[in-house]
């Protein structure tokens, strides 16, 4: 089930490389099937049952090169399940946007349902080198995504961004043989690693080892001082490539922490932990006070996006300090539980805020927000849109930033009261947002903002129903914390070893 | 005597498929040349059948032949049929390239013979057998660059010949100051030499190396890959950064294992890899034309094998890891050079500009090949490197392990440069000379549009080959245990 879950979308993306298919076909093709793929993901959630530490739910495992202890090994548990929702709405609210897409549709569709396939395979994997596979392939998909759709200097931009991030993927490959080559037996295998970790009690050795993993992690969550292919990649990635880099790319990155360097290298990530702090709190201040700086809306946006996976770093960081008594373990879940409703919620919101750029996009081929003004007068649906956005992404209560934010600081600040610097991020989080709701929506209508078509309804549904989950999560939490809470919780006892 | 001759059954084709070609090529006109093609390729056919299924056979136990010169074991018969495969796809990109060329049979024959020369240097376990391997596998080179068309062929064959008898003559010499401490050319006389001066051994064994490196085309000996890959046509090219390379590293690895446990010969062997694949690739970053830019690439790939040899000392996994990286850059190489035979007018890499909207099932083909000398998921050298890197580190070579995961990086700006142009708008220019059309066909003669589909589809083979052994790999790897 899970299989086909992940292969459904790669299957079709093959047969609508078959020439002879219509552009028609394809887009209702990669429509079906990304409903499809949220109604399966629907099913799981509703089958899912907590499996337990060290153990995961609709587990599928095949020998694929025994010889290297690795093999085809897939599964979910609380920290997995949430973001392959995501993923999945992420990817219809795409195919929904896409519907009117006049450029090459048929590869488009193709492509991305591609890339839907990398990205549940990096959630669903439950062994590194499958996990490395996806995690790469996601590599090339945007890649290709960047410079076959993109505007501006696309070129360059998909370039930078493939080199910076492969460079990433290759420290972590060299992690990852670290691991492999620690372990005994000899295994790739994320459930074994993380049962028995391996280079415990290794001094430089597992710090190094660690050290690899992070670095490969944090170029690609990115956070501060890795951060620098972002901006560009996404100003120049087309509005739904920008949606799915932004929503789901990034996950990547924070993803592997909690499931692979917290886990597998616990004592090594203890000792990390400080630096963790510190780079999670410059990466939310320093994204924050350039996103302050910014003219150009999608840049801006992308900025935000450093800013937010900064306190998924920050809250794993503050997990990962060593507890002193017991009374400390309860604010290290909750930082845990913070960072990953972070991610889904920043999936969610981030998605949302890049379609709507998307839109200014293809009515006015520029993201300035001072050549806009007053767009609450011509098109008052896409300012309720982005207002509620924009509220969203800096922390608005009744909507799932708060949720995560909340439990961010929380954790964070009763394990080490440093985060209560990050606090800051919020705050000017409040001013980047307002003024750039202020910039586009008020004032006289001007400039780029004459006749302005209001958005139509295949553009205002998908970011209805990204806001709408975003929502949901904010007032009605705890479906989804009823998940991760424990999934956390292991996580925080496995680090503790 | 016959058990022995049986068991070089895969080379006594390749010989017999070589001096019968030679012979029908004599006797039949230029414009019927294609029966010597199907005798070669029945030569290479009945090689690899015999390689599955004959007195060895893959799973067989080890076993030499001619009084211990020759190892007969599942490392040769992997060479065999990895060696084998190569001719079957050089032989189709020889008859697309070269139809009706004068020398069209010789090309067969030369490629048959360096062939089997390369095979010979791989599964030798005796220092003059070595040699006799290398003057086989070197000679017919030096032709199959001279014959190529094009002004510049000539000087490449010149350059390559000098540098080949240089490096030729040195590994005689060591050969016979090995044979003098040693007192016999088998490799098992070079484990007794620690009872010798060490001086002498060491460059004994220095100056064997030298020929070896030539012909795997690794840094120092390198310097005739771009000129000769340039100057050739892309058979030639593809025929001699693929084939040469597989018996040499194998015999280097060989000679590793033999050599007395020592900490110096990995580590000689594993600066010669660091510094094959930096040079290569810091080389190739600045290159316009991409024969020259996969020559260069592929100088560094023949770092990546080199560190696998390195690790054979040092780890058990080196050798299936070695092997497996063989083919998987075997097969990822041929298919980069039958695109580069499917479209044989484009010479730089901006005269790539806008392919990828003209002819993308054979991008496709590159961006698989490309990607896949890159070692990036689930291509058959992401695999082999990935156990590459595993194997350095496990042979307590960890910073070799670093320079090639350092290296992959480097690589992928050159590669991704060419597959950029590839995808990227045509310019007006360019898009005026081809019409849209890649090739434009000259008048009246389909031959060369005929060429170019074939290399076409043997590029499309060769990437879903790549793919393929990448997912099979694990069953792959046992084999070769």
């Amino acid at each position: 089930m899970l299989s086909v879950l992940v292969f459904l979308p790669l299957l079709v993306a093959v047969g609508l490389l078959w020439p002879g298919i219509g552009d028609r076909l394809a887009r209702r093709a990669f429509l079906v099937v990304t409903a499809i793929e949220v109604a399966g993901v629907v099913a799981l959630w509703t089958a899912y049952e907590n499996p337990g530490p060290g153990r995961l739910a609709f587990e599928e495992r095949v020998p694929w090169i025994p010889g290297i202890g690795s093999s085809y090994h897939v599964g979910l548990d609380g920290l997995s399940l949430p973001l392959a929702a995501m993923t999945t709405v992420v990817f219809l609210a795409c195919a929904v946007f896409a519907l009117a897409e006049d450029q090459r549709p048929r590869l488009q569709a193709a492509l991305f349902l591609f890339l839907e396939t990398t990205c549940l395979g990096v959630f669903a994997s439950a062994d590194l080198i499958l996990f490395f596979v996806f995690f790469d392939l996601s590599i090339v998909g945007m890649y290709l995504s960047i410079h076959g759709w993109g505007h501006g200097d696309r070129a360059r931009s998909a370039l930078q961004f493939f080199l910076y991030t492969f460079l990433g993927s290759l420290a972590l490959l060299l992690g990852f043989v670290g691991l492999y080559i620690a372990s005994a037996p000899h295994t790739f295998d994320m459930v074994e690693l993380a049962s028995s970790p391996p280079l415990q009690g290794s001094g430089t050795t597992g710090v190094l080892v660690l050290g690899a993993i992070l670095l490969g992690l944090a170029i690609k969550t990115p956070t501060v001082p890795f951060h620098t292919w972002l901006p560009p990649a996404h100003t120049d990635a087309p509005a739904i490539g920008s949606a799915v880099l932004a929503g789901v790319l990034l996950k990547l990155g924070t993803y592997g922490f909690v499931r692979i360097a917290m886990p597998m290298l616990p004592e090594a990530f203890r000792a990390w932990a400080p630096w963790l702090i510190g780079v999670g709190i410059a990466s939310v201040l320093w994204g924050a006070l350039v996103a302050l700086a910014q003219t150009d809306l999608k840049r801006m946006v992308a900025y935000t996006s450093i800013n937010h996976m900064g306190y998924v770093v920050l809250a794993l960081g503050a997990a990962g300090l060593a507890a002193d008594g017991g009374d400390q373990t309860e604010a290290r879940r909750t930082a845990v539980s913070g960072a990953v409703t972070q991610m889904v919620s920043h999936g969610l919101l981030t998605s949302a805020l890049f379609l709507l750029a998307g839109v200014l996009w293809q009515r006015r081929e520029s993201y300035t927000m001072r050549e806009y003004g007053g767009l609450a007068v011509p098109a008052p649906r896409f300012a309720a849109l982005l207002g509620i956005a924009a509220l969203g992404s800096l922390g608005l209560p009744g909507l799932s930033g708060f949720v995560a934010e909340l439990q961010v600081f929380a954790g964070s600040i009763a394990t080490t009261p440093v985060a209560a610097v990050g606090l800051v991020g919020i705050l000017l989080m409040t001013a980047v947002m307002l003024r750039a709701v202020q910039q586009l929506l008020t004032g006289p209508v001007g400039g780029l903002s004459d006749g302005f078509p209001d958005v139509r309804a295949r553009e205002s549904a998908p970011v209805a129903g990204l806001l709408l989950l975003s929502v949901t999560v904010g007032v009605l939490p705890r479906p989804l914390l009823d998940l991760v809470e424990p999934a956390a919780a292991v996580v925080v006892s496995l680090v503790s070893r | 005597m016959t058990a022995d001759t049986l068991a070089l059954l895969p080379e006594l084709c390749l010989l017999v498929g070589a001096i019968g070609c030679l012979l029908l090529g004599s006797w039949t006109p230029r414009w019927r040349q294609r029966r010597v093609a199907v005798a070669a390729g029945v030569a290479v056919a009945a090689s690899l059948l015999a390689t599955a299924a004959g007195p060895a056979g893959i799973t067989a136990q080890t076993q030499s032949a001619f009084s211990g010169t020759f190892a007969v074991d599942a490392t040769t018969d992997v060479l065999r049929l990895v060696v084998g495969l190569s001719l079957a796809v050089l032989l189709i990109l020889a008859r697309a390239e070269i139809r009706g060329h004068a020398r069209e049979s010789e090309v067969y024959v030369m490629l048959l013979l360096g062939a089997l020369g390369v095979i010979l240097v791989g599964g030798a376990t005796d220092l003059a057998v070595l040699v006799v391997g290398f003057l086989l596998a070197s000679i017919p080179l030096y032709g199959l660059i001279g014959l190529s068309a094009g002004s510049s062929a000539p000087e490449a064959a010149v350059k390559t010949y000098l540098l080949g008898g240089l490096s030729g003559i040195l590994m005689m010499l060591g050969a016979a100051v090995l044979y003098g401490l040693g007192g016999a050319t088998s490799y098992e006389a070079l484990s007794r030499l620690e009872e010798v001066s060490s001086a002498a051994a060491v460059a004994g064994v220095v100056l064997l190396l030298v020929g070896l490196l030539f012909k795997a085309g690794a840094v120092p000996a390198h310097p005739w890959v771009p000129d000769a890959v340039e100057g050739s046509w892309t058979v030639t090219g593809a025929f001699l950064t693929t084939v040469p390379k597989l018996g040499a590293v194998l015999a280097i690895a060989r000679l590793l294992e033999v050599l007395p446990e020592d900490r110096t010969w990995p580590l000689l062997i594993g600066a010669i890899a660091a510094a094959s694949m930096t040079v290569g690739n810091l080389a190739a970053l600045g290159q316009r034309d991409v024969r020259r830019l996969l020559a260069w690439s592929t100088i560094s790939q023949v770092g990546y094998l080199l560190a696998a040899a390195a690790a054979v000392t040092g780890s058990d996994d080196a050798l299936p890891a070695l092997l497996l990286f063989l083919a998987a850059y075997a097969v990822t190489n041929l298919g980069c050079f039958a695109v580069l035979a499917a479209e044989p007018e484009r010479r730089a890499v901006a005269d790539w500009r806008g392919v990828g909207r003209s002819r993308p099932v054979l991008i496709g083909a590159l961006g698989v090949g490309v990607l896949g000398l890159v070692g990036t998921p689930p291509t058959a050298v992401f695999v082999a490197k990935l156990l590459t890197i595993a194997v350095t580190w496990e042979a307590e070579l960890r910073w070799l392990a670093v320079i090639v995961a350092l290296n992959t990086v480097l690589s992928l700006a050159y590669y991704l440069r060419w597959l950029a142009a590839c995808l990227s708008q045509a310019t007006s220019g360019a898009e005026g000379r081809d019409g849209g059309q890649g090739v434009s066909p000259p008048t009246g003669d389909p031959g060369p549009l005929l060429a170019g589909r074939t290399a076409g589809r043997l590029a499309v083979s060769c990437a879903a080959g790549a793919v393929v052994l990448g997912l099979v790999a694990g069953p792959a790897l046992t084999l070769t245990r």
